[in-house]
């Protein structure tokens, strides 16, 4: 099972690739909106490879909750221990 | 004819990325030299095609675009972005960045900065797309078809849709007089610089980006074109497969690219003394009403094209120097577009030094007005016209003048034309006059 750390490092490469925001940027109190200028269209990118890195189900109701990159990735621990 | 007005319109930038250069500058040179920009693709879907050449750009726009920004515009987007740029940039208006430095919506933010003193109400754009972003589409497809709808990108519709160049020009210089994206297949990129014309005639904005883009080298156009049996089969020879109005062409060669011109109303050019290249001096734009693909094989469409460009310009056949003809190296196409040159222009055509730069370009369908008025508008302003390759035989039934060396043009006051027409029965003549 990956640790919170290296689900953010993970994660901030996609945040990286998706919106060039730099990967060191995307710690866990950051919010993707107010801090990293990530867009409601790049945040379904987001989203959707991190599903795919992750092997996770994150439901489209439930993305309005991932305010911080800190929500995701206890989202994504989550997902994977259930 | 009555113009709608008097003012006058003049070209104070040019940008272009093709198959022969990744600028202005490169292309012009590779042009007056002669340079082919067809080769054999590199693509691993090449080989399962009856055509395996085209003309792709000297440069990829990903090298010039920053990652962020290029991952989300399709490739016609791409293309249109980094011309548009560099006439922003040649025109005066756009700061002496280039668009690599910048990243994402902070990359448009310091282009609108740079505007200068342009009331940004009074910015418009006119770019122009054949085919539109059908890369994008085909891979989005490709994405539901294979791995579902959930990776269908958000982002696909912004890219796909035939407005995107056009729109994201906008953003990039701050445009809000009216941005605009006419389709009229391969006559689409002088139709948006005809409506750039109007746009500035009609008191409705002072400058104006217009071009057009194209980005189609992908398999199922060429295979789309392919079974219209309209493209050069001419795989062992790529350099040669371009060859209007001889007597061996056999289609024409797909090309991609972008060529974008700030089109200008001449006293705000003059006012902030801006570089004037040439006039703008009018347009003619017909339909033929004959068939969907086929030219009128008598070129009426055409001939009443160029007539009405004569009009709208108040210029007479004797005027006219130089055109650079449509000619796509089709064996139809190209004799139509020569009748209609002899009809509109009669005796003065014998006096007309003819070129066709897609012996060179390939066809960039979209994309070809606007390349083709950037070659007219430098061949006026530098005076020299240039080469038409590949013509060795010349047919028979085109009894024109056509440079198959550079040729220079005289001094004194010239006019020049250029030809676009396309699927659909669309014809559109410019007419260009030395500043």
């Amino acid at each position: 099972m990956a640790s919170t750390e290296e689900i953010r490092t993970d994660l901030a490469e996609i945040v990286n690739e998706v919106a060039g925001v730099p990967a060191d940027d995307v710690q866990l109190d950051k919010s993707f909106v107010d801090d990293l200028d990530v867009d409601s269209l790049s945040m379904v990118e987001v989203v959707v490879a991190a599903e795919e890195k992750f092997d996770v189900k994150i439901p489209d109701d439930e993305v309005k909750n991932l305010k911080t990159v800190g929500d995701a990735v206890a989202f994504i621990e989550r997902a994977q221990t259930a | 004819m009555n113009r709608p007005s008097n003012r006058t319109v003049v070209v104070t930038g040019l940008g272009a990325t093709t198959p022969v250069g990744g600028d202005i500058a490169s292309t012009w040179a590779a042009l007056l030299a002669g340079s082919s920009g067809v080769a054999r693709m590199r693509h691993d879907w090449a080989e399962q095609l009856t055509t395996t050449i085209a003309a792709e750009v000297a440069v990829e726009p990903t090298e010039v675009l920053e990652r962020v920004r290029a991952r989300r515009l399709d490739r016609s987007g791409q293309l249109a972005l980094i011309a548009a740029l560099e006439a922003w940039t040649d025109c005066g208006l756009g700061g002496s960045s280039p668009p690599s430095e910048g990243a994402g919506d902070d990359a448009a933010d310091a282009d609108r900065a740079t505007a200068g003193s342009v009331d940004p109400d009074r910015i418009g754009v006119v770019c122009a797309s054949g085919i539109g972003g059908i890369q994008t589409l085909l891979a989005n497809y490709d994405a539901l078809v294979q791995r579902g709808p959930r990776r269908v990108s958000p982002l696909a519709i912004p890219m796909l849709m035939p407005n995107s160049p056009a729109a994201n020009i906008g953003l990039a210089v701050g445009a809000r007089a009216g941005v605009h994206t006419p389709v009229s297949a391969c006559a689409s990129g002088n139709e948006a610089i005809a409506l750039a014309a109007d746009m500035i005639r009609l008191n409705r904005a002072e400058v104006v980006l217009a071009g057009g883009t194209e980005a189609c080298v992908h398999p199922l156009p060429m295979a789309a074109f392919g079974s219209m049996m309209a493209l050069s089969r001419r795989n062992d020879d790529p350099e040669a497969a371009s060859r209007p109005w001889d007597v061996d062409r056999d289609g024409f060669v797909l090309g991609e690219g972008a060529g974008m011109l700030v089109v200008e109303a001449a006293e705000h050019a003059a006012a902030r003394g801006a570089r004037v290249y040439a006039e703008l001096a009018g347009a003619g734009i017909t339909a033929d009403s004959h068939d969907i693909a086929q030219p009128d094989p008598t070129g009426m469409g055409a001939t009443r094209a160029i007539g009405r460009a004569l009009d709208d310009s108040g210029l007479d056949p004797g005027d006219i120097a130089h055109i650079n003809a449509h000619a796509t190296s089709t064996p139809q196409g190209d004799v139509a577009e020569a009748l209609a040159i002899r009809a509109a222009l009669g005796a003065a055509a014998d006096q007309v030094v003819l070129t066709a730069t897609k012996s060179m370009t390939g066809h960039l369908l979209g994309a070809a007005g606007a390349l083709e008025s950037i070659a007219v508008v430098l061949a006026l302003h530098h005076r020299t016209v240039p080469p038409t390759i590949n013509l060795d035989r010349q047919d028979e039934a085109v009894a024109l003048d056509i440079a198959t060396k550079q040729r220079d043009l005289p001094a004194g006051d010239l006019a020049a034309l250029n030809n676009s027409f396309g699927f659909g029965g669309h014809n559109v003549a410019l007419a260009f006059r030395t500043a």
